[in-house]
């Protein structure tokens, strides 16, 4: 589904990212970790056409998306939240949803302007869809409140709904359960778990947390300055002695 | 072949009063992102400033720039203080806005201030037209005076940007606020003293742009302003020698399409320049590439 | 809008402009001073709904409003005057090559960070006036004189109707939204599969059309257009109106445009005093209400269901 091949970003003389390898089958939920720093946001603003590679090839089913603009790269079908919520502040939750549904579900101009039948066919539809979205993750009571008035739980997980309603083959989730408590994560995780499969999705995942990646993901890459440095299921990755060193390196550096 | 040279020399004198100015907002911008649009406002007062001191002061025109470079830089310093840094947080769109209103405020209250006459800005040196080879080119001593001193300044600029202890604090507040504030460096001060900078450029330059027009008015500043800061796209925002650069190739632009074309066209002509460059190259001749973060 | 308040508000604005028509023409009760005050407050209500549209809901700030203004005027007036155009088909036509000269001007700048559009459009307002000044056919510093007075208080009123519906329906669609989510978080907009370059082009574009429109009208009652009309002070004007009135807005925007032109026939003999107010105004409210006076505020159509009594059915505003 998704493959990075060789893929570098330099910024003036530095490499944010080196020659990084990825493949994501279909439906595979990864996991992509590393210490701070180590280049992981700067992996999804690669993959989402933020940033255009000085180097390589990124292709998402069998295409190579590499320097297309990220509206482009979002209609075909990768979708992203963010580490720091991005969500439109001063729209409505449900509008936030809405937005998602932009490359998808639309109506003319012209529409737009007159407010037809079209117009209101498809508002009624989006709506309903929109409500369907944000029922799953429980926030249906507050479609009408401002997204910027929500406390950050619910801000973290209404940005995975807009996401959602770009209706993405592969979601890229960047840090989803920061900032959260140990409940809410466990609840958040147990919905990546339940739209996987409800959504046919295929899921990358960042995030800081060993352990809470370990239980859920299938699959783990592990960046350490912008160099992919293990690969492998959570059990091989505890043991990769590469790995340990980069996490206690970090540690020994902050002591 | 001529004319053109003595349009170049004509340009040269205008684009050194437009490096001036451009300075100053490509100082502004490179330390808080900001276009500063009452800089031309700036350069007004310096200019009604230096007309004071000369036809009601009786000062001799080099203490006319220092005063009316003082009063500048203390204009430059409140409106920054008053109106910018209470904003600093907000988003671009309000900062902008308030430039704007400035801008406005200090235009109309200059109408107010000082009339809605044009004043003749006295001679302070006596005109003196220079012949060059064999008199096929003259130069004028009040083109050789805007000139020298201009250069003077940039020059006086370059030693205070790279080599003092206020002009490296200035390239690393520019370059990192956090970072510069996390070493000691006094942040608030050094937006301060930049805008000390730049207001007293644009004082000289608007004494300059008097001695050069030979008449002042409240709205004087604006399109001079308006221009400077496409010579400072034009050279790369935020990049001193780009701003210099710019300065002069717009004064020649202008030059030459008034010789050679027609008056009216010089300020279209401008823009259309911005606009061309804002296509070709963004970041300016000698700019360079930045990118958000996400 | 449910059909009860779509007709409340429709009688409504019917007696506005009956009640005004009948003032004006036939008791009439209005004097010709106020009369042109009257004109003014449709066009600048037009002016601050549209670059409403392209600085309060999509967050690009641009300076050049008057002189697609200008673009509106000169070619209807030209339209109407040497080619015989009826006055609305003149209009629309300097309208369109409003639209146009939109795209023209904001493709290449809006790919751009915001400052730059701020500059652009203020110079872009001067290659206008300073392209007007250097046509003949077009009068040049003297512009043209002797345009058929035509616009009157039902054309005004009716297109400044049309103006702040069409902009209303437009910002409340999903493409109306995509220009919000711009204003809010441009990167976050783009990676939600929006063309951001598009959305604000069609924004500026829109407006353009709009102010163009405000032009076509302000040539047909003044019958006199010079290049110096459309000046940057127009377009600060419009600014003024926009920030006072409510960045993202409409209501606030139509409220600012009828406020700013009473406030200016009130202040008409203070001259440069009464741009000082505004400038300290404009400085005040980003300091104190960044938002501008009405924030995104807008008066509904709920207001009338206070107002009537009410029989059941639901708002589904």
């Amino acid at each position: 589904m998704f493959k990075a091949k060789k893929v570098s970003k330099m910024f003036g003389g530095l490499a944010a990212i080196k020659d990084l390898h990825l493949h994501i089958e279909p439906g595979e939920l990864v996991g992509l970790i590393g210490p701070n720093g180590a280049g992981k946001t700067t992996a999804f603003n690669l993959m989402t056409g933020v940033y255009s590679p000085t180097e390589g090839e990124l292709c998402f089913v069998g295409e190579n998306v590499a320097g297309l603009k990220p509206y482009i790269i979002t209609n075909k079908g990768i979708a992203r939240t963010f580490q720091n919520i991005r969500l439109f502040k001063s729209m409505s939750v449900i509008d936030n949803v809405k937005v998602g549904f932009h490359g998808h579900i639309q109506y003319s101009l012209f529409s737009a302007f007159f407010h037809g039948k079209t117009y209101r066919t498809v508002e009624t539809e989006m709506e309903n869809r929109a409500m369907h979205l944000l029922q799953i993750f429980n926030l249906q009571d507050k479609r009408d409140e401002l997204a910027s008035n929500l406390p950050y739980g619910e801000q973290r997980r209404l940005e995975i709904v807009r996401a959602l309603a770009a209706k993405p083959k592969l979601l890229l989730l960047d840090e989803p359960a920061a900032g959260m408590n140990p409940q809410e994560t466990k609840q958040l995780m147990a919905l990546i778990h339940k739209i996987r499969q409800d959504f046919q999705l295929t899921i990358l995942l960042i995030e800081h947390d060993m352990s809470l990646v370990m239980g859920i993901c299938e699959r783990l890459y592990v960046l350490d300055y912008g160099r992919i440095i293990a690969e492998g299921t959570p059990e091989e990755i505890k043991n990769n002695p590469k790995v340990i060193e980069a996490y206690l390196g970090e540690e020994a550096l902050h002591a | 072949m001529e004319t053109l040279i003595a349009q170049i020399l004509n340009g040269l004198s205008l684009g050194s009063i437009y490096a001036l100015i451009a300075l100053g907002y490509t100082m502004v911008y490179g330390i808080i992102q900001l276009i500063n649009f009452a800089h031309g406002e700036i350069l007004m007062i310096g200019a009604y400033v230096g007309y004071f001191s000369v036809a009601v002061l009786g000062l001799n025109i080099y203490m006319a720039l220092l005063l009316s470079m003082f009063v500048s830089s203390l204009v430059g310093v409140l409106i920054e203080r008053i109106a910018y840094k209470p904003l600093r947080k907000s988003g671009r769109l309000s900062v902008l806005i308030t430039a704007i209103g400035m801008s406005l405020l200090l235009q109309n209250g200059g109408l107010i201030v000082f009339g809605t006459d044009f004043v003749p800005f006295p001679q302070v040196i006596e005109r003196i037209p220079y012949r060059l080879f064999g008199g096929r080119f003259v130069v004028t001593s009040h083109q050789i005076l805007i000139f020298a001193v201009s250069i003077l300044m940039m020059l006086l600029l370059q030693y205070i940007v790279g080599y003092t202890k206020i002009g490296m604090a200035m390239r690393a507040v520019s370059y990192d606020k956090e970072a510069a504030s996390l070493m000691g460096i006094n942040v608030d001060n050094v937006i301060s003293f930049t805008f000390v900078i730049g207001s007293s450029l644009g004082a000289v330059a608007g004494v300059l742009l008097g001695l050069y027009y030979q008449t002042i008015h409240p709205l004087m500043g604006f399109m001079p302003g308006l221009k400077a800061f496409v010579a400072a796209v034009l050279g790369g925002i935020g990049v001193i020698p780009g701003a210099m650069l710019g300065g002069f190739l717009l004064g020649i632009i202008e030059a030459l399409v008034s010789g050679y074309w027609s008056t009216t066209y010089k300020d279209p002509v401008v823009f259309v320049v911005l606009i061309v460059i804002l296509i070709v190259k963004p970041t300016g001749l000698l700019g360079k590439n930045t990118s958000e973060k996400v | 809008m449910t059909k009860k308040q779509i007709l409340v508000l429709s009688s409504t604005l019917f007696f506005v402009w009956f009640v005004v028509y009948m003032a004006t023409d036939v008791w009439g009760l209005i004097n010709s001073f106020q009369q042109v005050n009257i004109i003014w407050a449709g066009i600048n209500v037009i002016l601050a709904v549209s670059l409403n549209l392209v600085v309060g809901f999509t967050g690009q700030l641009a300076l050049g409003h008057a002189g697609f203004m200008a673009v509106g005027a000169y070619t209807s007036a030209v339209l109407t005057m040497h080619f015989g155009i009826p006055y609305v088909l003149a209009i629309l036509a300097g309208a369109v090559m409003a639209f146009f000269m939109g795209i023209v001007i904001g493709l290449p700048t809006l790919r751009l960070r915001g400052d730059y559009l701020a500059i652009a459009t203020l110079g872009f307002g001067e290659i206008i006036r300073g392209v007007l000044v250097n046509i003949d056919y077009v009068g040049g510093a003297a512009g043209i004189n002797g345009i058929a007075k035509i616009t009157n208080w039902t054309w005004t009123y009716i297109f400044t109707i049309i103006t702040v519906v069409l902009i209303n329906n437009f910002i409340h669609s999903l493409h109306g939204k995509a220009c919000i989510t711009i204003r809010d978080d441009e990167v976050a907009s783009e990676l939600m599969g929006i063309n951001t370059t598009y959305y604000k082009t069609l924004a500026f574009s829109m407006g353009a059309f709009f102010a163009g429109i405000a032009g076509g009208l302000y040539a047909h009652y003044f019958f006199m257009i010079q290049p110096a009309t459309f000046a940057l002070q127009k377009s600060f004007d419009a600014l003024v109106m926009v920030v006072l009135g409510g960045l993202g807005s409409i209501t606030g925007a139509v409220l600012a445009g009828l406020g700013v032109t009473f406030m200016n026939a009130a202040l008409i003999e203070l001259g440069a005093f009464r741009m000082v107010i505004y400038s300290v105004l404009l400085i005040l409210v980003m300091m104190f209400r960044p938002q501008g006076l009405m924030g995104n505020k807008e008066f509904s159509a709920r207001v009338f269901d206070r107002i009537l009594p009410k029989r059941g059915g639901k708002d589904d505003v």
